[in-house]
């Protein structure tokens, strides 16, 4: 190691350049599902590992929805511990390879970060997926650490970001825990939604294993509210508490015409029939998905790119129409930066009217009216506003990524767990504790639709909250011993 | 009859009173039974016992037989809640379908998802129902049928097919309702001609409350015109394309009075007379040529189907 560095000034680590992380050059990426982002080499972490000042009072850290300690962990990579840089990150984040992936660190942790100022920020997100790589080359098993059985059981509902984190913590306290899962593979909006060339598959399978080794059970096909409601898993089944993770619900659709034509999709459909049934190898798998020669994405957001740069994989000349512009469009600016550089065509300020179909009822145009930014409101927001001109553009498939209400089925099937008038599950801040005594929940279901990091955040709220309502049950049922034995 | 029906077993209370704890959440969805009702039409006993314990008539699973296959939904004709089974009737149209009704006996189905959607209506006063079956509907009919009995209807069971040799189901359906009419196209038995025959006929001689009808698009959208001008509640059980069966993707979305609903969440049951049935039947051919490739593929390789574990 370079010994000159480790003793750098502030001032000399200014200097140094940021290491941008290589990416598979676009014209090859879109040909295939492989992920794009190639990861850093040794060399580059520790140079950008040397670009952290080490704030006394690290901004970044305040930021991380997790709180995960981030100049210590950079600090680690620095002196080329790279396998305690996983640890460190590991006892705040227990996703750290898919939060490195796809957490929107420009708006968390890298837009607070002292040298962003002035410089690129710290590239906290790439250095956070380095050592979690590095780790996943080299983890062992950490059942010592777990704390002694308690005896008492959770069940999690849903297997997505919130349910494996919650299912980590609660593992790790001596609790059982059980994970009840709808689909038929574990991760969540992890595997049916998030695109393998940002998230690949193994990364998560990994973790599902690792948790796993550590004595999580995990059940398949069970979707809880129909097969067992919440009252057979607390009152027959013997769990102490439960805690829903059951994220994305009923899909926006437009309410315009031609909406239910053949070839127009919601996002959740499209990339569910791709990467929970594997459609991209239709035939050998038979689920179908038609992506034609012309796919129009409704919408801006981080799904709508991964809507964009999936179907550019499938070979379709793909275009994005938004009401706004781009500069606000809702995506993650790296998502963004990367859809740009794949080929997508842009149409900003343009507003959906209406999918013109063809005899069969199969989508063939799209109409849309221009629309311009009205001067800022009092919030400095900028309205888009119709100016009477519209536009038909041709297509063959439509993909509607307009986000998604909570999943219905719990609290449709429990009248105890109370919903706000959007339907999203009414929880206590401080614990997680939906109306429902005993029941937490964390993700989307609290939130109507965030980011795999908030659900993360929220979960470890959770599990802290059902830890705290186990171990006060574990106090009174022992008060109550004490009485008796008088 | 080599199977139990649950259409004919006595309804319980409440199915919290039956349930007893299980601590161990694995299924095999093994096939205990499997018997021949017609050309490419089989009658499946799937091991089931979490599903069997909660099913109610008019709900829904989803099958994946294997890790290949489609997520396929299908109508459950009847279960066993003590024996832990469930029954399906499964038309061999497409790959996965075909790919099920190629399983054997003791073979087990990759994962079967359930009990889907909500259960069906039942009329709220207790007068007289028609039930209306079509093809694999023959059998959804049936443990809907037996509700609307136990609770003191007066029930009318209709019956189409093509002819004699692809009627399914009519001894168990009869088992569960006061009188069963059938009609066959070409006459072969009962009365030549169509369901909708059958129901003017009844509609002109009883006063009818509620009527359900399962089968084939335009019988269900037949049936609703024909009770529409009496108003008689009418309910339809919609067979959308679907995937996750959840309530999360939306693929099988209907429109109903002019509302978009998803038939997984909110059905399958709809109010016939609001549903937009051309825009299903439509809609139900999205896929109509990727079917075909998928289906010839099999048809290639009959071994296909059995990649991965």
């Amino acid at each position: 190691m370079d010994t000159d560095k480790t003793i750098l000034t502030s001032a000399a680590r200014l200097r140094l350049p940021h290491q941008e992380m290589r990416l598979c050059p676009a014209e090859i990426r879109i040909t295939n599902f492989n992920e794009v982002p190639m990861g850093y080499s040794d060399e580059q972490a520790h140079e950008e590992a040397l670009r952290c000042l080490h704030c006394k009072d690290p901004l970044c850290v305040g930021l991380c929805p997790v709180g995960v300690n981030i100049p210590e962990f950079i600090k680690l990579i620095e002196i080329g511990d790279i396998a305690g840089a996983a640890e460190e990150i590991r006892k705040a984040n227990f996703l750290p390879a898919a939060c490195g992936r796809v957490c929107p660190q420009d708006k968390q942790c890298q837009s607070a970060c002292k040298v962003g100022r002035n410089h690129p920020a710290v590239g906290i997100g790439n250095l956070e997926r380095y050592a979690a790589d590095y780790e996943r080359a080299h983890r062992k098993t950490d059942t010592e650490k777990k704390l002694p059985a308690t005896g008492r059981r959770v069940a999690i509902i849903g297997s997505g970001p919130a349910g494996l984190t919650a299912a980590h913590e609660l593992i790790m306290k001596g609790h059982e825990v059980i994970v009840f899962e709808a689909a038929h593979r574990a991760g969540g909006v992890m595997v049916y939604g998030i695109p393998r060339f940002r998230l690949p598959l193994e990364i998560i399978d990994d973790d599902i294993r690792y948790l796993e080794s550590l004595g999580v059970k995990f059940v398949y096909n069970m979707v809880i509210g129909k097969i067992l409601t919440l009252d057979d898993l607390m009152l027959l089944e013997g769990f102490d508490a439960v805690m829903i993770g059951t994220g994305a619900g009923l899909p926006k659709i437009l309410d315009i015409p031609g909406s239910n034509a053949n070839g127009v999709y919601s996002a959740n459909e499209y990339l569910t029939r791709i990467y929970l049934m594997d459609a991209n190898q239709f035939p050998n798998f038979s689920t179908p998905v038609y992506s034609g020669k012309k796919v129009a994405v409704i919408g801006a957001g981080n799904t709508a790119m991964d809507v964009l740069r999936t179907a550019k994989r499938l070979g379709s000349d793909v275009t994005c129409y938004y009401r706004r512009s781009r500069e606000e469009a809702p995506a993650r600016t790296e998502e963004l930066k990367h859809a740009e550089q794949e080929f997508i065509n842009w149409r900003w300020l343009s507003n959906p009217v209406e999918f013109i179909v063809d005899d069969n009822n199969f989508v063939k145009q799209i109409r849309c009216e221009q629309m311009e930014l009205s001067s800022p409101d009092e919030s400095g927001r900028r309205s888009p506003v119709p100016t009477g001109k519209f536009f038909v553009e041709d297509c063959d498939t439509v993909v509607m990524s307009l986000g998604c209400s909570v999943n219905p089925i719990i609290p449709s099937t429990d009248a105890k767990v109370q919903t706000n008038k959007w339907g999203v599950i009414v929880v206590n801040a401080d614990t997680c504790e939906t109306s429902k005594p005993g029941v937490f929940a964390a993700g989307d279901a609290i939130t109507g639709g965030s980011t795999v990091i908030q659900a993360m955040g929220q979960a470890k709220k959770a599990a802290a909250g059902i830890d705290a309502f186990l171990m006060e049950k574990e106090r009174s049922a022992e008060k109550q011993t004490e009485r008796e034995i008088r | 009859m080599t199977t139990t029906f649950l259409a004919m077993e006595p309804k319980t209370d409440s199915p919290a009173q039956v349930l007893q704890p299980v601590r161990a959440y694995k299924q095999s969805f093994k096939i205990l039974a499997k018997r021949l009702l017609c050309a490419n039409t089989f009658h499946i006993t799937i091991e089931a016992p979490f599903i069997a314990r909660k099913i109610e008539a008019g709900q829904f699973i989803i099958i994946r037989p294997y890790v290949t296959s489609e997520r396929i939904p299908l109508s459950v004709c009847g279960w066993d809640r003590a024996m832990g089974t469930i029954q399906i009737i499964v038309s061999a149209v497409g790959r996965t379908s075909t790919e099920v009704n190629r399983m054997e006996v003791g073979d087990e189905f990759k994962d079967v998802v359930g009990p889907l959607g909500e259960r069906s209506r039942l009329p709220e006063a207790a007068g007289t129902c028609v039930v209306i079956g079509g093809g694999y509907g023959t059998g959804a009919i049936i443990p809907t049928a037996r509700d609307m009995k136990t609770i003191g209807n007066k029930v009318i069971g209709i019956v189409g097919a093509r002819n004699r040799e692809s009627l399914i189901m009519t001894e168990e359906l009869k088992s569960v309702c006061d009188e069963v009419k059938i009609t066959t196209n070409d006459g072969s038995e009962g009365k030549m001609g169509f369901v909708t025959d059958a129901l003017k006929e009844v509609l002109s001689k009883e006063s009818i409350n509620h009527v359900l009808a399962v089968g084939p698009v335009p019988m269900m959208k037949a049936v609703s015109e024909m009770t529409r001008p009496s108003r008689i509640e009418t309910f339809v059980s919609l067979n959308a394309i679907m995937v996750d069966g959840t309530g999360m993707c939306g693929a099988c979305r209907v429109s109903v009075g002019n509302e978009i609903k998803f038939a997984c969440f909110h059905g399958p049951d709809f109010d016939g007379h609001l549903v937009d049935f051309e825009n299903l039947m439509k809609r139900q051919k999205m896929f109509v040529k990727e079917e075909k490739i998928a289906f010839d593929a099999l048809l290639e390789n009959p071994n296909c189907m059995s990649h991965g574990h």
